[in-house]
């Protein structure tokens, strides 16, 4: 590696500054830690908040993996993961056992993480009451005093005028008893699982600049109503096209060719490594290992 | 005189305020004097607005008392200090609802004004987009505070949402809308259906009827005078229309520059005015 930059693209204090508002975050699980989102060569609202998180916490002895929306290989995944091999040479890998500092937008991983990972979610807007609340200040307090009026309003108006709620990712959760976050826009599906993880969970959000955080085996509770509780996407009768996995996250696609729609893995490493068990050991089975199996 | 002395047991007011104050400014020596001759209401000296200065009143539990003055009399502060819009400068509330009287509302943590907000005190502002969120629909508008008081069923608050809708006299069809679609006057009747969501014992109406046509204006003020004779609930009517106060009021304070210059039962002051300035007002009524 030619050093052009420190290690890890920032300077050492920038990197202490973000680490001191990620302990707090973790100190006070969901609350939203301003910190001073710093310029990144890439545009705010393409991960910089996440980026920010990794930059800052990544060491030589550290794996990294990127997704973008379940792929390993998406234009934006494919530029972090440059960007961060380039100024800290870490290696680099798509295995999701194998990585230590797992970044993502949209998704947590199918293979349930290990308490040695650290997952870093990029958050686009990370204020839950924000389209109930325009002002910050005003927000601010709300959060102060724990209410969040706003956060059910908006539940019951969707039910009121879908007949059901619609926050088809980014939906609400209540950490530890106490602050209503949101979990960055992962689907519903993903948000159980922040539900006494056994791993760290940091979200950043770089154009609002914000960093907060779900520490290992908190309690994580999506907001829901008594006659209408939360539920996650069902792909019932569905499973994958390339490794024949139920019970996890489908994208639904069109075969262009036939006009058909089939179903494939969101998580595109986890597919991976499934077709790549078949070709060792030919033995097929619906996967178990993921909490909605 | 102590209360107990003036009331029996089962006349005890369910709203009193007393020594209420609002200032807009630090105030100084001169203005802060009891007797201080003030440029209308504001300090020749340092420039403070006194924007209400000692106000005191009660309501009776089932009795509807009236504030009447021009704009910028202080009586739409005053109410919004009652709600903790604004912050009361000095004074006292207390509210027979609440906890018997007790604590002095303006002392409350943010946390118990909300509760206070939201179980005893109903708020309907003269314009529906202070009361209102005009983009949410008006099933939710009146759910909100039932929301905020901890109720978690969608049923139970739709059904209450329906049944005030009914109420007012908005048809259920247009349930999901949200009241920016509406008239002016079906937005103030959704403001009502919301400020009594949670069955609130006391009701403060800021200009209720002011720029509706008068056959709504009618129909907003027969709501309420059902509704003081169904719920039983006491209400706080602020208005410069006269009209509405005579209509509505059993007992009136007439507030001037901040300050209430004369009180009693509405037909008394609007047959016999006593102060200059409610003699005018009276004989100003078209």
């Amino acid at each position: 590696m030619q050093q052009h930059y420190n290690y890890a693209f920032f300077d050492e204090a920038s990197k202490r500054e973000i680490r001191r508002a990620i302990i707090k975050g973790v100190s006070i699980p969901g609350y939203q830690v301003p910190f001073a989102s710093r310029e990144m060569p890439i545009g705010r609202g393409w991960g910089t908040g996440g980026l920010q998180i990794t930059l800052s916490l990544i060491g030589r002895s550290d794996v990294l993996k990127v997704i973008d929306q379940g792929s390993d290989d998406s234009v934006n995944a494919v530029n972090i993961k440059k960007l961060v091999a380039d100024t800290t040479d870490v290696e680099v890998t798509e295995a999701t056992e194998e990585a230590t500092l797992i970044q993502s937008r949209h998704r947590i991983p199918e293979r349930p993480l290990r308490a040695d990972q650290i997952l870093v979610l990029q958050v686009p807007t990370p204020e839950p009451l924000r389209s109930f609340e325009p002002r910050e200040a005003v927000t601010r307090r709300l959060h102060a005093e724990a209410d969040y009026t706003g956060a059910w309003l908006e539940l019951f108006d969707q039910i009121v005028r879908h007949g059901t709620t619609t926050t088809g990712a980014d939906h609400p959760v209540l950490v530890n008893g106490r602050y209503v976050m949101a979990p960055s826009p992962i689907p519903r599906f993903d948000n159980l699982k922040l539900h006494q993880a056994d791993h760290l969970t940091l979200l950043g959000a770089g154009r609002e600049k914000k960093i907060y955080a779900v520490p290992p085996h908190t309690d994580v509770a999506p907001l829901d109503f008594e006659d209408y509780p939360f539920s996650v996407e069902r792909f019932d009768g569905k499973r994958c096209r390339l490794c024949g996995a139920e019970g996890v996250y489908l994208d639904e696609l069109v075969d262009e060719a036939t006009g058909e729609t089939y179903h494939q893995c969101n998580d595109t490493a986890f597919c991976a490594a499934r077709r790549a068990a078949r070709e060792d050991a030919p033995s097929e089975g619906s996967w178990e290992g993921g909490r909605h199996a | 005189m102590l209360d107990e002395q003036r009331f029996g047991a089962d006349e005890t007011p369910c709203l009193s305020v007393r020594h209420l104050s609002k200032r807009f400014g630090a105030g100084c020596s001169h203005c802060l004097e009891p007797g201080a001759q003030l440029n209308r209401n504001v300090c020749p000296r340092c420039g403070t607005v006194h924007a209400v200065r000692d106000v005191s009143l009660e309501v009776f539990p089932g009795e509807i008392v009236g504030v009447v003055g021009e704009s910028g009399s202080g009586k739409s502060t005053f109410m919004k200090c009652l709600f903790f819009d604004e912050e009361a400068t000095e004074g006292e509330v207390r509210a027979l609802p609440y906890d018997g009287g007790a604590a002095n509302l303006l002392d409350l943590s943010p946390q118990q004004r909300r509760a206070v907000r939201n179980t005893v005190f109903g708020m309907v502002y003269q314009n529906p987009y202070l009361g209102l969120r005009m983009d949410f629909s008006s099933l939710s508008n009146i759910a909100e505070q039932m929301i905020a008081a901890g109720s978690r069923s969608v049923g139970v608050m739709r059904g209450r949402g329906e049944e005030l809708l009914t109420r007012v006299n908005i048809p259920l069809t247009r349930a999901a809308e949200p009241p920016r679609n509406f008239s002016g006057g079906m937005q103030q009747r959704v403001q009502i259906a919301k400020a009594l969501s949670n069955n609130p014992p006391i009701l403060l109406l800021d200009e209720v009827t002011t720029g509706l046509d008068l056959s709504v204006q009618a129909a907003v003020l027969d709501l309420i005078q059902q509704i003081r004779r169904d719920f039983n609930v006491s209400m706080l009517v602020v208005s410069h229309d006269l009209g509405v106060i005579r209509m509505l009021a059993d007992r009136t304070l007439v507030m001037l520059d901040g300050r209430v210059i004369e009180s009693g039962l509405t037909d008394q002051i609007l047959e016999d005015p006593q102060h200059a300035y409610t003699q005018q007002l009276v004989y100003s009524l078209l």
